[in-house]
């Protein structure tokens, strides 16, 4: 019986993954237009005033998931340069730091960089409220991220989805030799 | 098989579940955000927000720090008011920095009936309460 559910998960992953679209068109087509996605009203009066998603989004790096886009590639190559504040009295602060955690059950441990979050949000998004900066002190699972909770307020939102397991947990447990928590030396995987 | 346990198949299953749940909305663009919870009630259509838009111009921390955003749907009980008053949307859609409050329908341009939510393809909408 458990085996049976086994292989269905697998079967049922492997289409679903299978019938995700695929990166090789980077035409403004691999975007639905807005008078066709569902929610925009194609009889609204100012609907040809707003932005088409294909004509902003295939100008930057292409990815397979999410708007299809490498946001943080994007920012860092200097293809966007969105601004980081109104108020001009608002402190801007990025860190560089890699954290990596190591209980992480079956799957790979997991490296956290700050540089690609702080370039995007404020140490206040995250601390203290849904993560606490004690490394370690917070103490959530990846059924919690499934749920919305911890990584999965933004991932699976508005930032790359849960399916790309290997964006996260990208240390092979096998062969890492180094410590665990926060790392010394910066400039780890963006 | 060594690394794979129980956990590993239970994660998977959950995962081939959230996403099952979340392909019926995947017309949409990746984190678009309906706001209908006073606008259809007032005799407007629903709010669209693109978060892929807004992300070209602002960075996450201007409208979820310094704006005060909460990040949940529905969570910041936005009305016209406060957008007028400076509030939310309204410190930058007041002329200066976005387009002003005058063009009702950039924003106001969803289909009626739309339930307040996060939407959108590209596998998006997990199983959560964002």
């Amino acid at each position: 019986m458990n085996a049976l559910l086994k292989w269905l998960a697998v079967i049922w992953a492997v289409l679903l993954w299978s019938a995700a679209p695929l990166p090789a068109v980077a035409g403004p087509e691999k975007w639905t237009p807005l008078e066709k996605d569902g929610l925009h009203d194609p009889q609204g009066p100012a609907i040809h005033e707003l932005q088409q998603p294909g004509e902003a989004l295939s100008q930057m790096p292409p990815d397979s998931v999410g708007n299809q886009v490498r946001w943080v590639e994007a920012l860092r190559k200097g293809v966007i340069n969105p601004r980081t504040n109104i108020l001009p009295e608002t402190k801007i602060q990025v860190l560089d730091q890699d954290l990596i955690y190591g209980n992480t059950g079956d799957n790979w441990f997991v490296l956290f960089p700050h540089k690609a979050h702080t370039e995007w949000l404020d140490c206040a998004n995250c601390h203290e409220g849904v993560f606490k900066s004690k490394f370690g002190a917070t103490g959530f699972k990846m059924m919690d991220i499934l749920a919305g909770k911890a990584c999965g307020q933004c991932h699976g939102a508005v930032s790359f989805p849960l399916t790309e397991c290997r964006r996260c947990h990208s240390i092979d447990p096998g062969t890492f030799k180094g410590k665990l928590g926060p790392q010394q030396a910066a400039g780890g995987k963006p | 098989m060594k690394r794979t346990g129980r956990g590993f198949w239970r994660l998977m299953m959950a995962l081939a579940l959230a996403l099952s749940l979340g392909m019926d909305a995947a017309m949409a663009e990746y984190a678009d955000v309906v706001l209908n919870s006073q606008a259809e009630a007032q005799g407007v259509r629903p709010v669209i927000y693109p978060h892929w838009f807004h992300r070209i111009r602002f960075r996450c921390k201007v409208c979820h720090n310094e704006l005060g955003f909460q990040m949940k749907v529905g969570a910041n009980n936005i009305d016209m008011n406060k957008i007028l008053d400076g509030k939310f949307c309204g410190m930058c859609h007041n002329g200066d920095v976005a387009w002003g409050t005058e063009f009702c329908d950039r924003c106001h341009s969803g289909l009626p009936g739309l339930k307040t939510g996060i939407r959108g393809g590209s596998k998006s909408t997990g199983p959560g309460e964002y």
